[in-house]
């Protein structure tokens, strides 16, 4: 099923709480490399047919106005998958 | 004189809130999330807890839900507004109110009576207390640190828009201490903390006469009150 993909991760300078707390556990686990862990959110939007560039255009607007809030997160990548 | 009480799926306090509204004398009505009616209320109430799950981010889906869309026209054409906890947390989310809420700073959820400053009270919610009051209402929540961009958080402090302020001790990481705000026109306010928990004797925060004595949150409802008959 074709599916339009919107990736969104919260602003780099805001505290992230969650990748904070999976950074502190595997530094327990030992993977001492590990300098930093960051975690966004994946949404899939799932069409009947292969989106065109209307239903594009119209993810990309629904992507900024309501599946991320700009004042703490932004929107990293919107694209296509089969 | 009639003021609505929003109850959205997971909504915890609207019954609080409901019984602060009569108690401060004004006739209670029931909002549902899913009307479009606002049934011709003098003012509307968002109270705390969750809504939809808090999915997506806190607020953002009962932003979306019709009660909603009714109530930000009609809060753009005056209509006093006040969100609490949950509620602050939906204000942003329609763009009543600008910046967000994330995250506790320390990442704990917090419950504790919290000393605020009201720094506004040319507003329909706060017109009922001193300017500079110092007041004592409970706090409690995992979301409410308020962040904004510099530009908006200049405006903020340079037009006055910050209701509310934490003293003691900022509780979540809020930036500016900010606990809550208005609209320019002064008719929507927002705060984290809830009123609503301090408006019976025997069931507030402890105060200096008895425990449990503090009534500091009645003024916000008996401002609205005062408002609507002035108005």
């Amino acid at each position: 099923m074709p599916k339009i993909i919107v990736e969104v991760m919260p602003k780099a300078d805001l505290l992230d709480p969650q990748g904070k707390a999976v950074a502190n556990a595997l530094h327990r686990k030992g993977y001492g490399k590990i300098q930093n862990v960051r975690i966004g959110k994946r949404i899939e939007i799932h069409l009947a047919e292969a989106p065109t560039e209307e239903d594009l255009q119209g993810a990309a607007e629904i992507a900024e106005s309501f599946l991320s809030n700009g004042v703490i997160e932004d929107v990293v990548n919107i694209h296509v998958e089969d | 004189m009639k003021i609505g009480v929003v109850t959205f799926p997971g909504t915890l306090d609207d019954r609080d809130a409901a019984r602060a509204v009569r108690i401060a004398g004004a006739e209670v009505v029931p909002l549902w999330h899913a009307d479009e009616n606002l049934r011709k209320v003098d003012a509307v109430v968002l109270p705390g807890g969750f809504s939809y799950g808090d999915y997506l981010r806190c607020g953002a889906i009962a932003a979306q839900a019709p009660i909603t869309r009714a109530i930000v026209d009609a809060a753009k054409g005056g209509l006093p507004v006040l969100g609490i906890c949950n509620g602050f947390q939906v204000l942003v989310e329609s763009h009543l109110l600008p910046g967000g809420l994330i995250r506790n700073e320390h990442q704990h959820f917090i419950c504790r009576d919290q000393r605020l400053r009201v720094e506004n009270i040319d507003t329909a919610w706060t017109n009922a207390y001193q300017l500079n009051e110092e007041i004592t209402i409970p706090l409690k929540n995992a979301e409410g640190g308020y962040i904004a961009s510099a530009e908006d958080l200049k405006r903020l402090e340079g037009e006055g828009l910050v209701a509310f302020r934490y003293l003691n001790g900022n509780p979540n990481g809020s930036m500016n201490d900010i606990a809550g705000l208005r609209n320019e026109r002064g008719n929507v306010v927002g705060l984290m903390p809830h009123p609503e928990h301090a408006v019976e004797p025997g069931f507030g925060p402890d105060g200096s006469a008895a425990m449990r004595s503090g009534l500091d949150g009645l003024k916000i409802f008996e401002s609205v009150i005062k408002s609507v008959l002035e108005a």
